[in-house]
């Protein structure tokens, strides 16, 4: 109960060090160490935490002392817990990465050197939102990893980087004002934004007004996690960024947006009015996300694309409001962190190795870098879910809680969740069948680094091409991504308990507004059928 | 509750112009649309605050109507900095489109344009796969049908029917219509139609 009491920490290290590397911008050595120091030890802060809430319970610790539904209040529990350790285990390898890809361009007295105080606040706003137990909190805190992000995107400054920064900063800040109109909606109809009020006020107005917010809210929440109508500009704007930016935008983001909308549909608005909707949402997100994934020849606009479509198995075990679809989503979101991330990073890597990121151009990886190969397939084998990797797992648990569920819907929603499946697995072969595996004469004017004869072991050009604190970050992450194959038992326990207590939703109020707090009974079979 | 109908018209206003702006393709007119949308939204949280000109004093036992709530305005001032923040940055990028591109247009992702002009036929994934029935050193053909064995060794050289002949030549020595030839005319045929 007292580690609970840690947990604004999370949020204030990263801060701490943004305003520490912030200070130190001209001397890149300390920089680098701050920032991994300080990111380390969040980690092993959000460890700890989630070690005190791993076998349940709910911590809430009020900020400022000022009392729940007047003051800003966070939340500890086993979702959240989850997410920020599994969120700052992958940004810190990408920090690893960034780093490495850093010293090996020799960019000591480059301009970017604002990449480690940004980076920071990114990490900080997106512990915020996971966090958060205030609906305008949450809103702050997706400020800060928006705003954060608008600048890593376009570090550099380049044509195309401000192209894609311009579509994504506009769509962004649409969003933004969606959700703060949402929560003066919210605001006007209850008076309080404290979640655990709310879950209690909500229940309370018409049907109508009930509506109107939780479709609002859901919007809102929909264009950051890219779900399916809401999705283009993802494609358009995640391949241009630096890699390690890409990579950490495409493991956390568009998360945070899911974790949003994971929260709205079980704490402010339990019940099942709004499930037929988004399980046809979540089938759209899947099959439109991959089809347009089978279009692309870069690996970047590729890996986008699937990121879209497995939002969709996400939004579809959230749509089914039960125990095992939930915990199912909850499992698929940590896993789907860790694997989209490490593909990126090895996508990075492959652009290093290979001089391009687009299949047309790339030969032969496999013989020139096995190592490479191995970083790249076990991933992508995972995010296509063949079993036994974890990818494989999640599937396996959202088909399972959809036939439990029986409708003709959610029949539809298992078959387009098989296709798409399917359809990752063609994706990423076509990818290692022309990266890795044809002959480098076969490619499109292939980058003459390809043709090269490979340097002896340990020579001067291996060492630039891929330093080993890009390769070893990269493998920490795929490591990572099979040791939730392996400990797959124990984490969707885990999953299982958290699904009960957020569709319980007692111990949340309780925790946040006191123990004697009564809670209403959530009312099914509003529009499910 | 009581509503200012000022404050509810402009803000009607506010979105109206706001959504008309950031539908053009011209980035100064979307950054004012978007601070316009801000705008409006502010005084949609200021107005969930209840009537101007009450203090705002609150006890349990005061009546709702009769004191003003202060934390909209909290709100709104979170919401100000923030849109202040963005608005900055927008104005960076503005000025650094125009400085790259001198133009102030939302430009087209070119990737994007480049895959929808992309046929659909695939030499790699979908072109006739040459049977190879002889075990005579063919001419190993590249992805794009270039010969890139004549490039690396020019002189590979093949004895048949008693002469030396090229190893590019030998295959055309075979009577038109076997294997070999219709393979490789099969190959060449679509990729001609395929090349951009």
């Amino acid at each position: 109960m007292n580690l609970a009491s840690l947990a604004p920490l999370a949020v204030v290290l990263p801060i701490l060090g943004a305003a520490l590397t912030f200070v130190l911008i001209r001397h890149s050595r300390a920089q680098r160490a701050v920032s991994i120091a300080l990111l380390s030890l969040t980690l092993l802060l959000e460890c700890l935490l989630l070690a005190s809430v791993w076998n349940g319970g709910t911590a809430a610790v009020n900020i400022g002392g000022w009392v729940p539904p007047w003051g800003i209040v966070l939340v500890v529990d086993q979702f959240s817990s989850l997410m920020l350790v599994v969120s700052s285990a992958v940004s810190l390898a990408v920090l690893v990465y960034a780093t490495g890809q850093g010293m090996a361009d020799g960019d000591q007295d480059a301009p970017v050197s604002i990449f480690h105080p940004t980076y920071l606040i990114l990490v900080a706003g997106v512990s915020n939102a996971f966090l958060s137990g205030d609906l305008f909190n949450l809103y702050v805190g997706f400020e800060i990893l928006l705003t954060a992000s608008y600048v890593l995107m376009t570090l550099g400054g380049t044509g195309p980087r401000i192209r894609a920064g311009v579509t994504y900063v506009v769509v962004s800040v649409v969003s933004s004002v969606l959700f703060l109109i949402a929560i003066a909606m919210v605001y006007g109809a209850t008076g309080t934004i404290n979640m655990a009020d709310l879950a209690i006020k909500l229940s309370e107005l018409d049907p109508g007004t009930k509506t109107l917010l939780h479709v609002m809210l859901l919007v809102a929440f929909g264009i950051k996690a890219a779900v399916f109508p809401l999705s283009f500009w993802l494609p358009d704007s995640y391949p241009t960024a630096p890699a390690p930016v890409t990579a950490v935008f495409a493991g956390l983001l568009t998360k945070v947006g899911v974790y949003a909308m994971v929260r709205t549909e079980t704490l402010l608005f339990p019940g099942d009015s709004l499930n037929t909707p988004l399980m046809v949402v979540a089938l759209l997100t899947m099959i439109v996300g991959i089809l347009g994934a089978l279009a692309q020849s870069d690996i970047k606009r590729l890996l986008s694309f699937t990121l879209v479509s497995h939002i969709g198995y996400m939004v579809f075990g959230l749509a089914m409001s039960s125990v095992a679809g939930l915990a199912a989503a909850v499992f698929y979101v940590a896993h789907h962190i860790t694997i989209q991330t490490s593909l990126f990073l090895v996508t990075g890597l492959i652009e290093r190795r290979g001089g391009s990121s687009s299949v047309d151009r790339l030969a032969g990886l496999a013989k020139l870098s096995p190592l490479l190969a191995l970083l790249f397939f076990v991933p992508a084998m995972n995010l296509a879910g063949i079993p036994p990797f974890s990818g494989f797992l999640g599937k396996l648990g959202l088909m399972q809680a959809g036939i439990g569920l029986g409708t003709p819907l959610a029949y539809a929603l298992v078959i387009g969740g098989v296709l798409t499946s399917l359809l990752t697995l063609l994706a990423v072969a076509r990818v290692w069948n022309r990266a890795f595996w044809r002959k480098a004469e076969d490619a499109e004017h292939p980058d003459p680094v390809l043709l090269a004869v490979p340097a002896p072991e340990g020579g001067a050009t291996a060492v630039r091409l891929l330093p080993w604190t890009m390769v070893g970050s990269t493998l920490g992450l795929v490591v990572l991504g099979v040791a939730l194959t392996v400990f797959a038992g124990p984490l969707f326990q885990v999953a299982d308990q958290s699904a009960a207590a957020m569709l319980d939703r007692s111990s949340y109020i309780q925790a946040v507004l006191g123990d004697g707090t009564p809670v209403p009974a959530v009312a099914l079979g509003g529009g499910g059928r | 509750m009581t509503v200012n109908l000022t404050l509810l018209t402009v803000m009607g206003a506010l979105y109206a112009c706001g959504i008309y702006l950031i539908l053009e393709r011209s980035l100064t007119r979307v950054l004012l649309g978007l601070m316009l949308l801000a705008n409006a939204t502010n005084l949609l949280i200021l107005a969930t605050g209840g009537y101007a000109g009450l203090a705002p004093f609150f006890s349990k036992d005061t009546d709702p109507a009769s004191y003003n709530d202060p934390l909209p305005q909290a709100l709104i001032l979170t919401s100000i900095v923030i849109s202040f923040a963005v608005t900055a940055f927008m104005l960076g990028i503005i000025y650094r489109t125009w400085l790259l591109a001198r133009q102030d247009d939302i430009q087209d992702d070119i990737e994007d344009r480049r895959v929808a002009e992309t046929p659909s036929f695939d030499a790699e994934d979908d072109a006739v796969i040459p049977v190879e029935t002889s075990e005579f050193p063919l001419p190993k053909l590249g992805s794009d049908g270039s010969d890139s064995s004549a490039a690396a060794e020019p002189a590979a050289t093949v004895e048949a029917g008693g002469r030396t002949l090229l190893a590019e030549h030998a295959a055309l020595e075979e009577k038109p219509g076997s294997g070999n030839i219709a393979a490789i005319d099969n190959d060449n045929a679509p990729r001609a139609g395929g090349a951009k």
